[in-house]
């Protein structure tokens, strides 16, 4: 390896071209970028494909989505949905059961497009540093929220939501969200890095919980060919679900299944010798 | 960290707590819960916005004083035009927009309140009867009651008089009125209506539910008439009696009959 420090990726895309050094990342901006295109041609074009939000949505008068962290709060405020937003939770859940549970998180959440953005930025500004906080605290936040929603009575969580704030903004008139987007923007950029999605954001937290029951994973098939780059150190957000598996930790078998790990693929991306692949939770050699 | 999270919880809390008063002149859509509840069971998805088809709805932005996401319309700039098959309620995923309601009359989505009686065209004499006329509950929410115009002291005033058992809260009248500022106004129920102490009885009420007078029997009123007339309290009045048919039998006013004198 040379001695200049080089950009994560570099080895990569030496060895695998730059599109399949970008593989997942490229698909990933799609997902996030289609489905907010999907949301938008209502409101823009009068094309209605989904109506709502990632609140609840209803696509094509004919699939129900509904969040399951919000309805929880709702049922926990004492008040309960209608058919159509049960049916909508059972998909949600179902689906992030299938796909892995932050896979919500890297690929539908329009406030990582603002956090990746922040965190882009910090790295080639260089920035280092800033405030520490245990990654466990979104879910004192989460418990809080739901908490919260008990004894007051209302969807607390609801009136500070930077996700669904953002989201509902870009269709029904964004408002002073943007200062609060601009100051998730910001706390991630120069106060903590990942600082709102991989340490305080309630909403991944949720999905996190799914995210322990999901199937889809990344696993290490040759996690032996690992040549201690760190790559997929500096590019994941969630830095703490790679060593257990990959260095076999404890007799880990070679597959992350952290419930923080958000399933981006940035890992698979960044590896040349490629460690890792999408998988499933089964069939694990456990070697 | 628990610590800071628990804060964290409290100030939360306490801006909840400002924050789902609703402004006076947010008027929510049909079948909308109480306040409180509706606060829980809105989940902000903005369905009832898309499906409304005068697109009268906003979803509350961060900034405005209420509940962020939640769906609202101002009277003035455009009140509910009391669709028929309520097609905002039939599409939201909660009970915030209460599915039981299925006849728009029924609704109460505030109270049409004659905020201003210096300024209603119809309280200064003239007949302008807008809000009478537009309101889809006619003659029912908005009744025009004649009063003798005691200023020029020869014409009437034709005063209109909102009812809270039949007025919706759309907010017609509102938009309809002529003056710079609407006289009438749709205030939230909490608001627009008072409400009577606990112990309060309505006599004519209970009398009629009781199906008499439940303090004593009435006694028959008794009246020291001039000979040939009659009577009638509340009806015709004083009458002279109809004339016997035998004249040679005199007729007593009911006060001398039965020898009471």
């Amino acid at each position: 390896m040379s001695a200049v420090p080089q950009r994560p990726g570099a080895e990569a895309i030496a060895e695998k071209g730059w599109l399949k050094a970008h593989q997942w990342l490229i698909l990933r901006r799609f997902s996030q970028i289609g489905i907010l295109l999907l949301f938008l041609v209502g409101p823009w074009f009068k094309l209605w494909i989904v109506k709502g939000n990632l609140n609840y949505s209803y696509t094509l008068d004919f699939l129900p989505l509904a969040d399951p962290y919000l309805l929880l709060q709702m049922l926990v405020a004492g008040q309960s949905p209608e058919r159509l937003a049960l049916i909508g939770v059972a998909i949600v859940l179902l689906f992030y059961l299938l796909v892995g549970g932050r896979t919500y998180c890297s690929w539908v959440c329009p406030v990582n497009l603002v956090t990746d953005l922040a965190n882009w930025l910090r790295m080639r500004l260089g920035l280092k540093g800033g405030a520490h906080l245990s990654r466990s605290t979104r879910y004192w936040i989460l418990g809080m929220t739901l908490v919260a929603a008990a004894v007051s009575g209302t969807i607390v969580w609801e009136m500070v939501n930077p996700v669904s704030m953002l989201h509902r903004g870009l269709f029904f008139g964004l408002g002073m969200a943007w200062a609060v987007i601009l100051a998730v923007f910001l706390f991630d950029l120069f106060v903590m890095r990942h600082g709102w999605c991989g340490h305080l954001c309630p909403v991944g937290a949720f999905y996190s919980l799914i995210g322990k029951l999901s199937f889809t994973r990344v696993k290490l098939p040759q996690r032996e060919a690992c040549n201690d780059c760190m790559d997929c150190f500096a590019v994941c957000p969630e830095q703490q679900v790679i060593r257990p598996a990959l260095k076999g930790i404890g007799g880990t078998p070679p597959v992350i299944m952290e419930e923080n790990c958000t399933n981006c693929g940035r890992c698979i991306d960044v590896c040349s010798k490629d460690v890792f692949a999408f998988g499933s939770r089964f069939g694990i050699s456990g070697k | 960290m628990a610590c800071g999270v628990g804060l964290l919880g409290l100030g939360l809390g306490l801006y909840a707590r400002h924050a789902t008063a609703l402004p006076p002149a947010a008027i929510r859509p049909p079948g909308a819960l109480p306040e409180t509840e509706f606060s829980a069971a809105c989940i902000r998805c903005g369905m009832c916005v898309r499906d409304c088809p005068y697109d009268i709805l906003h979803l509350a932005k961060p900034e405005e004083p209420m509940s962020t996401g939640t769906p609202y319309f101002v009277a003035r700039q455009a009140p509910c035009e009391m669709c028929e098959d309520i097609p905002c309620i039939k599409v939201c995923p909660t009970g915030a927009l209460d599915h039981s309601l299925t006849d728009i009359n029924k609704s109460r989505m505030g109270l049409a309140v004659l905020i201003d009686q210096e300024t209603c065209l119809n309280f200064l004499g003239l007949r302008c009867d807008i809000c009478y006329r537009v309101c889809p509950v006619i003659d029912k929410a908005i009744t025009l009651e004649p009063m003798s115009n005691a200023r020029t002291g020869k014409h009437a005033l034709f005063i209109p008089v909102v009812h809270s058992s039949d007025c919706t809260g759309c907010g017609k009248c509102e938009k309809a009125c002529p003056t710079e500022i609407a006289a009438i106004k749709v205030l939230p129920m909490y608001m627009a209506k008072g409400q009577l102490s606990a112990h309060y009885r309505l006599g004519w009420v209970e009398k009629e539910k009781a199906g008499g007078s439940l303090v004593a029997p009435d006694a028959e009123h008794q009246y020291n008439l001039p000979e040939g007339m009659r009577y009638e309290h509340g009806g015709k009045g004083l009458t002279a009696e109809p004339a016997a048919p035998d004249a040679a039998a005199p007729v007593f006013p009911k006060a001398l009959q039965g020898g009471r004198l």
